[in-house]
């Protein structure tokens, strides 16, 4: 159990290539850090140089009290689960588990003990004797996290570890891996691209972008105040609608924006922050004409046309409403509840 | 698929069994032919069934030879011809393996050059670098020896290549993972690589086996000895040693022999071999 500190941690290919810029970040002990970002923001490349991976060209990193820059990913104690899982396909479960605790001396009683109970943890203990090839998707990357578990290591790190599994297990897993945390209460760092995966699984969320982080935070922080335009459109599904202040300004009556700062000329707007009710006191009301319906059991998306708008403006309902395409619609929506940016800098300016 | 029809299937056996005999006949001859007594051939009609002679004449190629003409007992060279096949086989595939281990995992300065370098005696095979390999294997005094028969062949730059290929197929999270479980690269090398590279190894061991087997030209040119003699060069003695006809029944037996223990190997590592060419390890 370690706290993770990275202070001004770079990672510069050879090429001038920045992977990672001035990271920042403490880890606390026992916590659950979820990396999030799109392809090639950097989020692996970052974990990477935690694990001992890939050189750190600039900052340092303390794993506990020490610093790891140049140690062996074996001597900084930590864990990985690797996204393809990476077994060894000759050994079989049992000596997949071993091998770690094996290379590093342990007795064989001591490591018979660690690996039954991890096994037994992760029901995976009647498939000991066979090879990873014998074994389904799920199975494999529970013995890719028993692998880890029997290190007993200071931090978990995770490299998306459920992307190759199905959507239905792919739940499942997710909440596996986070009550095992909970209960084991290890420092873990996990990367993924899925936002849905990064909000339920993160005690703090950081979103990265272009290899610098753009917001630190619970999932709710990010959720209902993100920091900058990339984070807004990044956390939430579908993506935080985006309008110009100049344009929302010919919509809706000037009190309606009043509360807003001058400097917001972009506003974001939340679809599931939309009703189809009549607009209530402090509530301001937007019209646009219906253009596709996507029903989706219990909740459905309404892709609507905004008069002189050309993006296309996304509604979400918790129902899915008897109304036919090419219909206007009146939503109403909180004033409270507009994001306001400032679209040179992408920061939020309230 | 092409359809079943009766004229097809037809055709298409007599075709194959044409081919099996067009391959197969030449064998069963030098068979029949090596267990018929020392006269038959002289008459000039090659006998089909087998003749009664056959624990004689291979006792005879295997114990004595020819030796009066100077060709020493088949036993002898086909001990010569397995000891240079053997050490030519594992020194090839030993010295490969490492090599392309280092190629491919290791990164260290000049690292393409020597890649291109191995890559390039690809082209250069014995029979083209036959005379300054003589010289140096001369002046290092290994004519007449197990070592001058075998070294100079030992380099191999298709296993190299083909191990290269091989680990390069092999997921880069593998050496990672043996990375953050403390494995160090040679421990990587030990316990990972080479399990995996099983087959491979078993296909090319088949491979290399035959081809320091069926050495010839080498080891013509660098034994003056009898004792170092092949089995392949032995056939050749045989046929032209002395001045009397060719004793036909003695050449089939050797013929027969030297043909021997690369059926073997392959009958022995036939699963591995099959194995290792056609299937990748996922």
């Amino acid at each position: 159990m370690a706290s993770i500190t990275m202070d001004n941690l770079c990672k510069v290919y050879i090429g001038g290539v920045k992977a990672v810029s001035d990271v920042n970040l403490d880890i606390a002990d026992g916590e659950m850090i979820v990396l999030v970002g799109p392809s090639g923001c950097g989020k692996s490349t970052l974990l990477r140089m935690v694990a001992g991976l890939e050189t750190i060209s600039d900052g340092t990193l303390k794993i506990g009290d020490r610093v790891v820059n140049n140690l062996e990913p074996a001597d900084r104690d930590i864990a990985m689960v690797f996204q393809n899982y990476a077994l060894y396909p000759h050994m079989t479960v049992f000596n997949n588990l071993a091998y770690g605790l094996k290379n590093r001396g342990f007795k064989k009683a001591e490591i018979d003990r660690r690996v039954r109970e991890a096994a037994q943890m992760l029901e995976i203990g009647q498939f000991l004797d066979r090879k990873p090839r014998q074994l389904s998707g799920g199975q494999r990357q529970r013995v890719a996290m028993g692998r880890a578990l029997v290190r007993e290591p200071a931090a978990f790190l995770f490299d998306e570890p459920l992307s190759n599994l199905d959507a239905k297990l792919r739940v499942q897993m997710r909440v596996e891996i986070r009550q095992l945390q909970k209960r084991l209460r290890t420092t873990s760092l996990y990367v993924t691209h899925d936002q849905l995966e990064a909000l339920t699984m993160a005690d703090r969320l950081v979103v990265l972008n272009a290899g610098r982080i753009e917001q630190v935070g619970t999932p709710m922080e990010l959720y209902s105040r993100p920091a900058t335009t990339f984070v807004a459109g990044f956390i939430g599904s579908p993506a935080m609608n985006m309008l110009p202040a100049e344009y929302l300004k010919t919509l809706v009556s000037a009190d309606d924006l009043a509360h807003l700062p001058q400097s917001a000329d972009l506003i974001g707007i939340r679809p599931e922050d939309l009703s189809l009710a009549p607009p209530k006191e402090g509530e301001m009301a937007l019209t646009g004409e219906l253009m596709l319906l996507e029903p989706a059991g219990a909740e459905s998306h309404l892709h609507l046309k905004l008069a002189g708008l050309k993006d296309i403006f996304v509604a979400r309902l918790p129902q899915v409403p008897d109304v036919s395409e090419g219909t206007a619609l009146t939503f109403s929506l909180r004033r409270d509840q507009l994001h306001p940016f400032d679209s040179a800098s992408g920061q939020r300016v309230a | 698929m092409v359809e079943n029809n009766r004229w097809g299937n037809f055709f298409a056996h007599v075709i194959l069994i044409l081919g099996v005999a067009i391959v197969v006949f030449p064998v069963y001859v030098a068979i029949i032919a090596s267990t018929h007594p020392p006269g038959t051939f002289v008459r000039g009609v090659m006998p089909l069934w087998p003749g009664t002679n056959a624990w004689e004449n291979y006792t005879t190629a295997i114990t004595e030879g020819r030796s009066r003409a100077g060709t020493p007992p088949i036993g002898g060279m086909m001990w010569n011809s397995f000891i240079m096949a053997m050490a030519i086989t594992i020194g090839k595939l030993s010295i490969s393996i490492i090599s392309a281990f280092a190629i491919v995992y290791f990164r260290f300065p000049g690292r393409i050059f020597f890649f291109w370098i191995i890559f390039l005696t690809l082209m250069l095979p014995v029979e083209v670098r036959i005379v300054p390999t003589f010289q140096v294997v001369a002046d290092f005094g290994m004519l007449n020896s197990f070592a001058g028969l075998s070294i100079p062949l030992i380099a191999s730059a298709t296993a190299t290549f083909l191990f290269r290929q091989f680990f390069m197929t092999v997921p880069e999270e593998l050496m990672e993972a043996a990375r953050v479980d403390g494995a160090g690269p040679m421990k990587f090398f030990k316990d990972i690589l080479l399990p995996l590279s099983i087959t491979n190894i078993a296909a090319l061991f088949v491979i290399m086996f035959i081809y320091g087997w069926n050495q010839y030209l080498w080891p013509l040119l660098i034994t003056t000895d009898p004792d170092y003699y092949t089995i392949v060069m032995g056939i050749q003695r045989m046929v032209t040693g002395g001045d009397s006809e060719p004793l036909w029944h003695l050449v089939m037996a050797t013929v027969v022999l030297a043909a021997l223990p690369p059926v073997l190997v392959i009958l022995f590592m036939q699963r591995l071999f099959v194995k290792g060419l056609t299937e990748t390890e996922k």
